[in-house]
């Protein structure tokens, strides 16, 4: 390739800019968004207890592996295998893995964190802190092309916590039995898999693993149809990526708030 | 008739400063219309390059108010009124004079790219059958009028000017179309990881952001291509899977 480009412009520094408009508001609200994201679901996963209220189970705790006897899947609270020097054992710590990597390596979510915690740039055509740049050609950022292997774990979270929000449907009416039924709660953890669901499945990885990754999708009508959806939740990518952020912090708060009592799970019907 | 503030860089590569001038504009009037008005009333030697005037040649390009634009397509009365308007040449290019820059590395990288390589003809006439659907794919990419604007606001060239390991946007959109075409049989996905430097790009967005034809160079070229890329050389399953297939190298 060409190398020689003589006389550029004098590169400018951190912050540098000509531009007139309030191009820092995107970095700052996305570092406040995901920065007060990161503390509160670390501290959520630390918590430990009241990730369970009636019918409706936190989605940072699900699928429920070790926990609460009475609603776990092994019925224990703990693994066996887990290290005894390690102080604390949270059913969150072996769930939120596979959510936090995914997001983390996920093609939108790159940009705008690039952006907004190691500016480079802070905005488009604003002047970078530092003149070096390995981009991700090297580790550890080559790393993040290992995104498409976080994708399964994903879509299987989507399972559980389709099957919360199923479970979130039926109530019990305390005679031994259960009746379908509809609440608050049954509709923060529904539109949770709703926004989450949008979000796993406009994908980058998936869109190419779908159909993106070959030039010839006439006369293959499912594989089509398929990629027309994706590419649908594609290009509406980052709404859904924070929405989705979001709502399930917001389901997680309440659920919590329910288990505590300091809310009670209004029900409608 | 309304007056505005200008701010323009003229100099050349040697440096350059920003001049002032006042401006009568009228209604409807675009950035392009401005420094015309400049050059033929207060300084007749003000180099711009311009063509169409109708956002169809791409030889307009410039920064104004520090973000890449056609000249011709902005308009003066969507830019604050309360402030100077400046008027600079690409940052990302060599100063020629005033608001030209020697744009000439495009083409020469272009121009290294592996060609065009069609199968052969599925008729007789030497003409192929392609659907429709496949072709609308590749025929986004092929909107691009090469004004280089995402090749201006990308910080890979822009702030640490790896031209000579990074093709940058502009040329991934052309890879994209020609790897995207199923008439096509050549495979650029080695070229595009090491000589056009594809895994330079970190998403920023911001080349699709100034492109003025509205192509998504991000989502539907870069990261494709960069997804490609990830099949040939960093996910070992999907080499496996090649492998079994026999189509793997």
């Amino acid at each position: 390739m060409p190398s020689k480009v003589t006389a550029l412009p004098v590169r400018r520094t951190f912050g540098q800019t000509m531009r007139t408009d309030v191009w820092w508001l995107q970095p700052v609200v996305v570092f406040v968004v995901f920065t007060s994201f990161v503390i509160y679901s670390t501290w959520a996963a630390f918590q430990g207890s009241n990730y369970y209220s009636g019918n409706l189970l936190s989605p940072f705790y699900s699928p429920l592996i070790w926990g609460d006897p009475a609603h776990s899947f092994t019925g224990t609270l703990e693994p066996g295998w887990w290290p005894s020097f390690l102080p604390v054992f949270s059913p969150a710590f072996v769930i939120l893995w596979a959510p936090v990597s995914f997001r983390l390596t996920c093609y939108y979510y790159r940009g705008a964190y690039y952006k907004a915690y190691w500016p480079g740039p802070s905005s488009c055509s604003v002047g970078t802190p530092r003149e070096a740049y390995m981009g991700e050609r090297h580790f550890p950022l080559i790393l993040q092309n290992a995104h498409r292997y976080t994708l399964p774990f994903a879509l299987l979270l989507l399972v559980f916590l389709s099957h919360d929000a199923w479970k979130a449907l039926w109530f019990e009416t305390g005679f031994g039995s259960e009746e379908l039924g509809l609440s608050i709660g049954t509709i923060v953890l529904t539109a949770n898999v709703v926004l989450l669901g949008g979000y796993t499945f406009g994908c980058h990885s998936l869109r190419h693993l779908i159909g993106g990754g070959i030039d010839k999708l006439a006369g293959r009508p499912v594989q089509r149809a398929a990629y027309e959806c994706v590419s649908w939740c594609n290009s509406r990518h980052m709404i859904w990526a924070w929405c989705s952020l979001i709502w399930v912090a917001f389901a997680d708060i309440y659920v919590r708030l329910c288990a505590m009592g300091t809310w009670v799970d209004w029900r409608i019907l | 008739m309304k007056t505005a503030t200008f701010k323009v860089w003229q100099g050349n590569s040697d440096g350059g400063e920003l001049e002032t001038y006042e401006v009568e504009v009228d209604q409807g009037y675009v950035v392009l219309d401005a420094i015309h008005r400049i050059q033929a009333e207060q300084a007749n030697d003000l180099a711009v390059r311009w063509n169409c005037k109708a956002g169809k040649c791409g030889s307009c390009s410039a920064e104004v108010n520090g973000s890449p634009k056609l000249m011709c397509m902005t308009r003066v009365d969507e830019l604050p009124a309360d402030k100077p308007i400046t008027v600079e040449p690409m940052r990302t290019f060599p100063v020629v004079k005033d608001l030209v820059t020697d744009v000439s590395w495009n083409y020469e990288v272009k121009a290294s790219i592996k060609r065009f390589s069609p199968k052969t003809a599925d008729h007789e006439d030497g003409s192929w059958s392609m659907d429709q659907y496949d072709v609308e794919r590749p025929q986004e990419f092929r909107k691009c009028i090469e004004c280089f604007l995402c090749q201006d606001v990308c910080h890979v060239l822009r702030d640490h000017q790896l031209h000579d390991r990074f093709a940058g946007p502009r040329h991934y959109v052309y890879v994209a179309n020609m790897e995207m075409n199923p008439i096509d049989t050549g495979d650029r996905v080695a070229e595009l990881r090491e000589e056009l430097g594809i895994g330079y790009c970190n998403i920023t967005k911001c080349c699709t952001k100034v492109c003025p034809e509205g192509i998504t160079i991000t989502d539907n070229a870069i990261i494709p291509l960069k997804e490609r890329v990830v099949d040939q050389s960093y996910d070992p399953l999907a080499r496996l899977i090649k492998l079994v297939k026999g189509t793997g190298d």
